[in-house]
């Protein structure tokens, strides 16, 4: 039995009836890392000494509740006590942050067993995890294809069972397009439901911590842990956490769902759109009401993503300036130099764009062209889900225009497309593997009203039950 | 909208980015296209619509004035490219 394989829920209920070892399931996900790591590429930073003697630590007590004992890896965005935390920029090689991000440390409290930092595209900004400064990840069904981003290398080590499971963020999509790329399950819950505290901020009004996993029972069991008020942050949301194991079943009976037909359009491949259409069959099948629907805005997220986006990342990444951590030009003469060259040289091209572009529709004279009026606009698609949700439990899409195609294809227009308007809403959305074409798998998004995120796993889990794309592995032994 | 190298060159000064010319070059060509592609937004009349500021409805997030515990000073500085004593250490400011 290869032991990497397992499911968190199955390793958690193993670790629990003492039939396994913590030290033993850290070996097999050890010996998993060698061998196809050199392939993949997802790491910026392992951390295996560490984990074997958390490990160690955990066997000797044998108490392993929830996640404890079980091996996973972190979003190098996420800062990590200790361990080096670099955006994948070279602004923040070496940094080693002071304290953990709270969902991390929520996971450490529990046992969990971190192995190492996940690769990303350069402070999030990207989209196939080729802006990290380290290297590009490839995407486990087919090393030659992108794996997605920014959240690429959480996506791939999850896929290559290099890890049982995964925390990323999603701003724009990027949790959500790259487990959509690399066929496993992302869920971005709603805006505050998960303390932002010690994830590195790029657009502050859109960051959201969460998992990535290789099925829905895993992503309950994380988001049970993960969840909740943290006075660190003040966005972070008061409501009551359920225990999301609990919204796991298989009747959809009256379940009412919609499928905006802004998202089956032309630009959408037609075997995705197939792939999606054949799920909501399913769902038919399983007892909900599907139905067609319209959110009309939708083909203004983009703009409006951008232009917020990169304002907000404007105003985040003035932090980075030399003085109290990262890169720092030391031939400068004065402080004004420092900061400028500090600056220029630390960050790539994708965040130096970004940051002058932020503050071009910041100034004065563009503020209302540009900033004001994508603000409004963004209301417009947040009521387009407030009326869809009137009418529906929750929406079903594709969470991506295409399958991950081949690096150096580059449509960066396409990829984020169907993601951006669900992170502009605030409201919780997650992909889940809906299907294959050509032997690559096919996202299927989910998107719920605020804090549904039981409704969005009862559709999930009953979705991947009736399926079996979860099951379905990328194949990478020669 | 086009953006020129110009501007560009004034929007670097602002957000303190030193830049090669071959990047002002680029990035004016391709800010001008990320700008032009706005422009599809001016097809919606947003005169009385308030703008999304923040997606929850709180606002005022207080805490109680505590004291609470805080990074110790070595800790804080531990990450400094350059520091001196307690203190960061910057090139000269006059």
């Amino acid at each position: 039995m290869n032991l990497y394989h397992l499911t968190v829920h199955k390793a958690a209920e193993m670790l629990n009836r003492r039939e396994i070892k913590a030290q033993e399931v850290l070996e097999a996900v050890s010996r998993r890392i060698d061998l196809v790591e050199n392939k993949i590429k997802a790491f910026i930073t392992l951390t295996l000494d560490q984990a074997e003697k958390k490990a160690k630590e955990l066997d000797d007590r044998h108490e392993f509740t929830g996640l404890g004992g079980i091996p996973y890896g972190v979003q190098d965005n996420l800062c990590t006590l200790g361990v080096t935390t670099t955006c994948a920029s070279k602004m923040l090689e070496g940094f080693i942050p002071p304290y953990d991000a709270t969902a991390v440390g929520r996971l450490k409290a529990a046992g969990a067993v971190m192995v190492g930092k996940l690769n990303m595209d350069e402070f999030g900004m990207g989209h196939f995890t080729e802006t990290s400064c380290f290297h590009p990840t490839n995407n486990p069904w087919d090393l030659t294809r992108v794996a997605g981003g920014s959240s690429g290398g959480a996506a791939a080590a999850v896929a290559a069972g290099e890890v049982y499971y995964a925390l990323a963020s999603d701003t724009g999509g990027s949790l959500r397009q790259s487990a959509a790329y690399c066929g496993v399950v992302g869920m971005r819950p709603t805006y505050g439901r998960v303390s932002r505290y010690g994830l590195v901020a790029v657009a502050s009004s859109m960051d959201q911590v969460g998992p990535v996993t290789r099925n829905v029972t895993d992503c309950a069991l994380v988001l049970n842990l993960i969840c909740g008020y943290d006075g660190l942050d003040s966005n972070s949301l008061e409501a009551e956490v359920p225990d999301y194991r609990g919204y796991l079943e298989t009747n959809l009976k009256g379940m009412r769902i919609g499928f905006p037909r802004e998202y089956f359009e032309n630009y959408v491949d037609e075997s995705v759109r197939d792939a999606v259409k054949k799920a909501l069959l399913k769902y038919e099948e399983l007892g909900a009401v599907v139905e067609e629907t319209g959110l009309p805005h939708s083909k203004y997220a983009l703009p409006v993503f951008r232009l917020l986006a990169s304002a907000e990342a404007s105003s985040n990444m003035a932090r980075f300036d030399g003085v109290r951590y990262g890169y720092r030009d030391e031939e400068a003469q004065d402080i004004a130099e420092m900061m400028s060259n500090s600056r220029g040289r630390g960050f790539g091209p994708e965040v130096k764009r970004n940051i002058l572009l932020g503050t071009y529709v910041l100034s004065k004279e563009q503020y209302d062209t540009y900033y004001l009026r994508a603000m409004k606009v963004r209301r417009l698609i947040k009521e387009d889900f407030d009326r869809a949700f009137e009418k529906y439990d929750l929406l079903v899409a594709p969470t991506t225009a295409t399958v991950a195609f081949p690096r150096g294809e580059r449509n960066e227009d396409l990829s984020d497309l169907l993601t951006i308007p669900a992170s502009l809403a605030g409201i919780p959305a997650m992909s889940i593997p809906g299907g294959m074409v050509d032997g690559l798998p096919v996202g299927l998004q989910l998107m719920g009203p605020r804090l549904a995120e039981g409704t969005l796993l009862k559709a999930a889990y009953a979705f991947e039950q009736a399926a079996d794309y979860h099951l379905r592995t990328p194949v990478l032994e020669v | 909208m086009a953006l020129t190298e110009k501007d560009v060159e004034r929007l670097s000064v602002l957000a303190r980015i030193s830049l090669t010319e071959e990047e002002k070059k680029a990035f004016a060509r391709q800010m001008s296209s990320i700008l032009d592609s706005a422009a599809v937004l001016d097809e919606l009349s947003t005169d009385r619509i308030e703008p999304l500021i923040y997606v929850l409805s709180k606002y005022n997030v207080m805490r109680d004035d505590k004291v609470r515990p805080s990074l110790a000073n070595d800790e804080a500085l531990a990450n400094a490219p350059l520091k001196e004593d307690a203190m960061f250490k910057v090139p000269r400011l006059i």
